[in-house]
């Protein structure tokens, strides 16, 4: 076992390595820079700012001087906010977006699969298409269509949410409703068609004539064979909901790392883009190294380490 | 001797977008306390979905029992509530299915999934039931139960695995083994020892078992009594000899007939022509007329009576009607 995540640990930085070399090649290979904005700098400024962010020298020395920062945790200064640096605003921003993600995830997860297993046993039924038409639904309507809605409903009409912020727990109900809808509706789904594919598997008919109660049967065994699907997908979409969502940050004024993701982008800011790419790039990384973790606890007909002597 | 399980005039349909498929029409045997009863029909005959019904199994919708009932010492199965089924299961009437690589939850130890079973139905402690499990596992022949105990079904072989699923079946020493063609996944080495095992477990346990089958060598080797189903219907049922060395009804001598033979060549192999009936609509007469090589017109117009030969030994088929006896000897 520690032969595997040794190796895994392994894999995992060389994979790491070829995103930022990626990401760092793509940015730079897109037009514009920091500083050609339509305000006018002299361009001695500009030089002179170049020069300060060592945006003058050839692009492999400065991607040789990014390696070495990132190897020291140092995503280093923002260029357009030029009193933050990279690990500030990130250590300010993921926590926020940390705390309506895991909240967001715990809501998606349960309710998906209870809706799921819902669906699967009464399957054909009225509740089986009620479960599905919502599962539908909540993939198809986008949710900052959802949280508008949301907020013009329960905030402004009936006034029983608060419109937006992020401050108690009541601020974290209409975005974390708005934003588990999506991924709930995806686990519901897949948990239905799993399930209904394993509840006619010859074991469940066995663990039937055993004289198991319907209960046992679903959760003892059926259950665990069926969510294997379900866990492939977490890997990505927790990744994904941890990192904080721009829409649903920016609708409800959360202040999350979701914005870093899209305004660095389009304000060229070299080291906030890098930054956040790196950051997300860990984060899902290791969630596929979980997720191949629970593959392992989920089935046992999985095995992580090589047997000895195959 | 004592009769453990009487099925009389069982029924059971399924709804499809086609139509009512009607499997199993009017069935009925008994099974006696320690005996071995083989049920033997080509694939889609109903054997499998009786043996279904007995335990209430079928799954339903679509599947239904229109009629009939199944005793189990004296007490009617069919009118039982669900709960109450469930206590019937595993403890009293126990089933074996077909493919043991399938059969078991491949995510839980097998020891577990024996333990189980004997937590649901009896009041003892997991320590008592673990020693169960190991006794019976022993008792099926898993070498080194402790140990194997914590394994999970993955790490066993095929016949291992069989082995397994009869320990499941038998740890709380069930009055009925009902046996869905229990060695038809194995080959035939594997096939003798499982089949041995059910004797030697029969004679230490004097359970009663219901085999089901399409391979008459199996039935042969382990059979006491054999009923032989054709289109839903038991068609011919008697004792092992006398279905092996009299057989009465055409469709039973052209499934004897239809064995392969070590002493004769491949090219001497005598199937029976022709497709069993549309269950959607089976024919007023008897549904093997068509197939078969004798069938006169009344066989095409009205089901045959049951025409006792022997004790045991019972056929539906005009040919035997003591009516046609009594014509011959008119003749004479």
């Amino acid at each position: 076992m520690t032969g595997y995540i040794i190796k895994r640990l392994f894999a995992m930085i060389v994979t790491l390595w070829f995103i930022i070399t990626l990401t760092f090649f793509l940015m730079h290979s897109i037009p514009g820079s920091p500083f050609n904005e339509e305000r006018n700098t002299s361009e001695a400024v500009q030089r002179n700012l170049e020069k300060f962010y060592h945006l003058d020298e050839p692009l492999y020395v400065q991607y040789g001087m990014y390696l070495k920062s990132v190897v020291t945790f140092d995503f280093g200064p923002s260029i357009k906010k030029s009193s933050q640096t990279v690990n500030e605003m990130l250590g300010r921003g993921f926590p926020v977006s940390f705390e309506l993600g895991i909240v967001t995830l715990i809501v998606a997860v349960f309710s998906g699969i209870a809706l799921g297993i819902i669906a699967a046993l009464r399957h054909n039924g009225i509740i089986d298409y009620l479960a599905m038409t919502i599962a539908v639904l909540g993939i198809s309507v986008p949710n900052f269509v959802l949280a508008t809605l949301l907020i013009q409903q329960l905030a402004v009409n009936l006034t029983i949410l608060p419109v937006a912020t992020w401050s108690s727990p009541k601020h974290m109900i209409l975005p974390t409703l708005a934003l588990a809808t999506g991924p709930m509706a995806i686990i519901a789904r897949l948990t239905r068609s799993s399930m209904l594919e394993v509840l006619t598997q010859d074991y469940i008919k066995t663990a039937k004539a055993k004289g198991l109660s319907p209960v046992k049967i679903v959760f003892k065994h059926a259950l665990r064979n069926a969510l294997l699907p379900v866990v492939t997908v977490l890997g990505s979409l927790a990744a994904s909901i941890l990192t904080g969502t721009f829409v649903i940050e920016k609708i409800f004024a959360i202040p999350g790392m979701g914005k870093y993701f899209v305004e660095s982008i389009n304000t060229r800011d070299y080291p906030v883009i890098m930054g956040t790419t790196v950051f997300y790039s860990t984060i899902l990384i290791m969630m596929l190294f979980l997720v191949d973790i629970a593959y392992g606890v989920l089935d046992p007909r999985i095995k992580l380490h090589k047997k000895e002597g195959s | 001797m004592e009769k453990v399980l009487e099925v009389k005039d069982l029924h059971v349909t399924f709804t499809t977008y086609g139509g009512e498929v009607k499997a199993v029409r009017g069935v009925s045997f008994d099974l006696l306390k320690g005996e071995t009863l083989a049920i033997v029909g080509e694939s889609g005959c109903g054997k499998s979905v009786t043996s279904q019904s007995i335990m209430r199994l079928i799954p339903s919708p679509p599947g239904r029992i229109a009629g009939g009932a199944v005793l189990f010492k004296g007490q009617d199965l069919t009118k039982l509530k669900e709960s109450e089924m469930r206590n019937v299961r595993g403890a009293d009437i126990s089933m074996i299915f077909q493919d043991p690589m399938t059969a078991l939850n491949p995510t839980i130890t097998i020891g577990e999934q024996i333990i189980e079973g004997i937590m649901q139905h009896e009041m003892i402690s997991r320590q008592d039931a673990r020693k169960k499990t190991l006794e019976m596992l022993d008792l099926v022949g898993i070498p080194n139960p402790v140990e194997r105990l914590k394994h999970y079904p993955h790490q066993f072989s095929g016949g291992m695995r069989q082995r397994i699923v009869i320990a499941m079946a038998l740890v709380c020493e069930p009055e009925v083994l009902i046996a869905d063609e229990p060695t038809t996944a194995l080959d035939v080495t594997i096939q003798a020892q499982i089949l041995d095992l059910f004797k030697d477990i029969q004679r230490k346990t004097g359970v009663s078992i219901m085999i089901i089958t399409h391979d008459l060598g199996v039935v042969a080797q382990v059979a006491d009594r054999i009923a032989v189903m054709y289109a839903g219907k038991i068609v011919e049922a008697g004792e092992r000899r006398e279905i092996f060395y009299n057989p009465q009804h055409p469709y039973t001598k052209g499934l004897l007939n239809s064995v392969p033979r070590l002493d004769l060549d491949g090219a001497d192999l005598v199937p029976i022509g022709g497709s069993p009936p549309d269950l959607f609509s089976p024919p007023a007469g008897c549904p093997f007329a068509a197939r078969c090589d004798f069938a006169m017109e009344v066989c095409d117009r009205v089901y045959p009576y049951k025409t006792h030969l022997s004790r045991e030994h019972h056929v539906d088929c005009w040919l035997q009607d003591e009516r046609a006896q009594k014509m011959l000897a008119g003749i004479k």
